[in-house]
This record gives structure tokens, C-alpha cells and sequence, in this order.
């Protein structure tokens, strides 16, 4: 058997529990790819108001924790998803085209998650189209989560994925618009 | 003595690697060959050097100098000075061996046939530019005609990934931005598994694909015919499932020419089930296998881009039956 020696203890101390420290450092984020199916059916229950601006998200959201908006994983989705399914033709970067910019701070119908949410499901009069039929609810959750992020005005610990393509707006992890503003 | 047996019968494990299937050291082609010679001649070398210097090193250990203190000076001197000029004229040698290797795999070829491989999370878009027709997409699997080059042009959609057939050639990274071009020659017909060699994320273990050479008969009639639309649905339950298969999120992503599926975003279906597996090497390619990875992709390979889309028993029936039919 080993003599213990006290200088043995300090090495213990000095090297191996800060190691030990560092180590949580590389815990992942919880990335939930796969939605219980009764879970992703009732993602689709927002109750909206009359008018069609504004609501609330459905009761199994606020159960699971909001994970969209604070979940990289899902913003990171989200972000190739506005990708995939051509927002880029009419909104551009975010900057808006043909159809409005999302990241100027004016949002025709408020920025609020159902909302939006409702936006790229059922579509908009003026030639936003619905989306219902070509995304699942939790990828619209994940674009929609994306898009708030997009022009969000308070700032954020989750943020999505960054990009190889040169910038041509300010990166969704900046700072509030406050202190970057937006042209 | 008494042998140890868990370090020997570790040492028969590593004999495995040796074996042709997905192995640099089974060389079926003019790339993989000169990287084997290579390879072998480097472990040659530096197996003869290491032995050397342990039988330099036991001889020093064994015998008592007598010199005087000058002429020990003098032996250290020329020991010293051997060993550089050993060390530079090997070094000089492997490097020399290494660049003409590189040369050699690096040359273009005389009228190859160009495949545009594109990577993805977590799966390979194969395309061959019209010759003679339209282009013809499909995934995870590269037919080849066996004896001739083909110029494979390598580009990535989202992160770096790496092309590796070890059978074939050496590895080449796929970068999103740039376009890397790797040539390769299959000797004789056969089955050459790749993987993907950069750690690309969650499934990088699973992004493989599968080289399949052929004679050039055979290869001209597999394009002849992955040149057509898909074929009609046979019975009413493909027509059913063709019809959910448009109308439900899956053809947002997935092409299948000939519907109105027009999707880029997901692999080419249009002859999906002439293809030997599913989901980048995953799984058999059977109606079975089909209607498990459409009812739960996450499941069976988390992380992937394919969402879990809600479908009846019936529709994920018809839709597995019409897939299956994509011959």
C-alpha cells in the first residue's frame, strides 16, 4: 500500500478537482428531437383572440418547459428551416422583400409566439401562405421561435447556430436592438 | 512463463482490420493502392529503425567502455553525427515517397465520368449531370463503371464532412464553401462501403453510403433507367399512398419525379426502392423498414432532419407500400 503523503493531497487539489470542475462544462444542451406524438398534436391547441392577433400557447407549451424560444437546438432548427422552406424569397434575411421585414420591430400581427405561430400555419391575407400542410407543428414552433428571436428587442442566452455565408444583418445573438440598431 | 491471454487475444483483434471489407489495407483501386504502398512502406522503414536503435540500445547497456575520456568524447561525436544524418536522410526519403504518393492519387484523368457528391447532415446527395438526358439524383449509393475514372466533385450543404471509401482512395474533406475533387477507379466490379470520416454531429456513425461498381453495360442501363419518372401506382393502395405522399409535409422536402412531390430539402425518392438501404445505410431497404422509419425517423436515428409527421395506420400503410414500389 501507498503511504498517503500530504503533498499527494495538494496535487489532488490543485489538479484534479478543478478538472473535475471543468468537466461540467461539457455537458450538451438536452436536445428533444422527437415530440410524444399526443404531445405534438396538442402543440397545435393555440387559443388566439378574435381578431386573430394575440393569444395564448397551448397548455402542454408551458408544460414542456417554452423550449422553443430558449433552446438552441431548436432555434438552430428553426433557422435552417427558414431555409428549407423558402421564407428567404419574400423576407430576405429578415430585412423583408416582397413581403415584410422581420426584423425592423413592426410586427402586422405582434411578435407573441402563438402568433406567430398561427402566421405559418394558416397563412395571412396579402400572400403569406399556409404552411400547415408542408411542416409538422413542432418544426412551425421552431420557425417560430426563430423568427421572434430574428427581431427580438431583449436579449437572449440561447441563440441559434451562426452562419458561413457573410453576414447581411446583424447576428441573432447580438445585442438588443437598442444597442445595435437596425437599418 | 506464464502468458498472458487478454493482451494476445487483443493482438488477434487488430488482424481483423485486415479483412477487404471497408479496409485501406484490401486495395481495389490505382488510389487505395499507391496509399497501401505507401502505408506499408512507412511501417517497413520505421519497424527496421526501432529495431535498430533497440539493438544499438542493448549493446550500449551490455558493454563496459574502456576508452579514455578523449576518445569516448570522440565515439559520442560520431554516434551524434551518424544519427542526424540518418534522421535527415530518412526523414528526406519519407517525404519524397509522400509527395510523389500524393502526385500520383492527385492526378486528373482522361475522360472520367463526373459524379457530384454533396454532403449533408446526415446523408449523401449523388448527382450525375445530364449526359445524354436529364440528371439523375438519388442518395447514398454511387454506381460506378468498374475501370473507369470517375471524378467525384465533393461540396457540402452545412457542416465539413469527409468522403472515405478506404478500398478506393483516401479520405477528402467536403467543406461548405469550397469545392474539393477527388478521383477514384474501381479495378473490378464489387461493393465498396464509405463513411463519412469528419465528425459531422449526432449521426455522423451513421452517414455511410455504398460504392457499387459495375460492368459498363450494366452501369449504362441502372442511368437508362434512373433517368424515367417514377412508375405509376400499381394498385389502389399505391395510388393512395402516392396521394397522401403529395399531400401530407413529405413531399415539401422529398422529389419523387413524375408527382407533384417537389421537395429539395430531403433525398431524391423518384427510385428510391432501387436503392440497397434506407436512411444512409441504416436499414434494409423493405416495405418493413420503409413504414418504420416513416412512422418514427427519431427514433431510429435521433437528430436526423426528418420529422416524425403524423400519419393513420392506413396511410403509413399505402404510403410504405407505394414507396417500395419506386423500383
Amino acid at each position: 500500500m501507498d503511504r498517503v503523503g500530504g503533498w499527494k493531497d495538494g496535487v489532488v487539489l490543485a489538479v484534479v478537482l478543478p478538472a473535475l470542475v471543468l468537466l461540467g462544462g461539457c455537458r450538451l444542451e438536452d436536445r428533444e428531437t422527437r415530440p410524444d406524438p399526443p404531445v405534438a398534436q396538442a402543440l397545435g391547441q393555440v387559443a388566439l383572440m378574435p381578431n386573430g392577433i394575440g393569444g395564448s400557447p397551448p397548455e402542454v407549451y408551458a408544460a414542456l418547459g417554452r423550449p422553443y424560444r430558449e433552446s438552441a437546438f431548436h432555434l438552430s432548427q428553426g433557422k435552417r428551416l427558414y431555409e428549407w422552406f423558402g421564407c428567404q424569397a419574400c423576407h430576405a434575411d429578415g430585412q423583408g422583400g416582397s413581403g415584410p421585414s422581420l426584423i425592423d420591430g413592426w410586427w402586422n400581427y405582434g411578435p407573441d409566439l402563438p402568433t406567430l405561430y398561427t402566421t405559418i400555419h394558416d397563412g395571412r391575407p396579402g400572400g403569406m401562405p399556409a404552411f400547415r400542410d408542408r411542416m409538422t407543428r413542432d418544426q412551425i414552433w421552431q420557425l417560430a421561435a426563430y423568427v421572434q428571436a430574428m427581431g427580438a428587442y431583449t436579449g437572449s442566452l440561447a441563440a441559434p447556430g451562426r452562419s458561413d455565408r457573410p453576414q447581411t444583418r446583424p447576428a441573432e445573438n447580438r445585442l438588443p436592438a437598442a444597442s445595435a440598431p437596425l437599418r | 512463463m506464464r502468458t498472458r491471454p487478454l493482451p494476445s487475444l487483443a493482438l488477434l483483434l487488430l488482424c481483423g482490420g485486415c479483412a477487404g471489407w471497408q479496409s485501406a489495407l484490401d486495395p481495389q483501386g490505382p488510389s487505395a493502392q499507391a496509399l497501401g504502398q505507401l502505408l506499408h512502406g512507412f511501417v517497413l522503414v520505421l519497424a527496421a529503425i526501432w529495431l535498430a536503435v533497440l539493438v544499438v540500445l542493448a549493446v550500449a547497456l551490455r558493454r563496459r567502455s574502456r576508452a579514455t575520456p578523449q576518445a569516448a568524447d570522440r565515439h559520442a561525436g560520431i554516434a551524434v553525427g551518424t544519427a542526424c544524418v540518418a534522421t535527415v536522410l530518412v526523414i528526406t526519403g519519407l517525404t519524397l515517397a509522400s509527395y510523389v504518393t500524393t502526385r500520383v492519387i492527385s492526378a486528373g484523368a482522361e475522360a472520367p465520368l463526373v459524379v457530384r457528391v454533396r454532403a449533408l447532415q446526415w446523408w449523401w446527395e449523388v448527382t450525375y449531370p445530364g449526359e445524354a438526358g436529364p440528371d439523375v439524383v438519388t442518395a447514398n449509393e454511387i454506381r460506378i463503371p468498374a475501370g473507369r475514372p470517375v471524378r467525384i466533385e465533393l461540396s457540402a450543404a452545412d457542416v465539413i464532412h469527409s468522403f472515405w471509401v478506404p478500398n478506393l482512395a483516401g479520405k477528402q474533406d467536403l467543406i461548405p464553401g469550397r469545392d474539393n475533387v477527388l478521383t477514384l477507379t474501381a479495378r473490378r466490379p464489387g461493393q465498396y462501403r464509405g463513411q463519412c470520416a469528419e465528425f459531422c454531429g449526432m449521426q455522423h456513425a451513421h452517414m455511410a453510403f455504398m460504392v457499387i461498381a459495375e460492368p459498363p453495360e450494366a452501369f449504362a442501363a441502372w442511368r437508362a433507367a434512373q433517368q424515367a419518372d417514377s412508375a405509376a401506382p400499381a394498385g389502389a393502395e399505391e395510388a393512395f399512398g402516392r396521394q397522401v405522399f403529395e399531400q401530407k409535409p413529405c413531399g415539401a422536402c422529398h422529389t419523387v419525379r413524375g408527382t407533384e412531390a417537389r421537395g429539395t430539402n430531403g433525398p431524391d425518392l423518384t427510385h428510391l426502392a432501387s436503392r440497397a438501404t434506407l436512411a444512409a445505410g441504416m436499414l434494409p431497404m423493405t416495405r418493413g423498414a420503409l413504414a418504420a422509419w416513416i412512422a418514427d425517423p427519431q427514433t431510429i436515428k435521433p437528430g436526423n432532419n426528418m420529422p416524425m409527421v403524423p400519419l393513420t395506420p392506413a396511410e403509413l400503410q399505402a404510403v410504405s407500400a407505394w414507396l417500395a414500389t419506386l423500383r
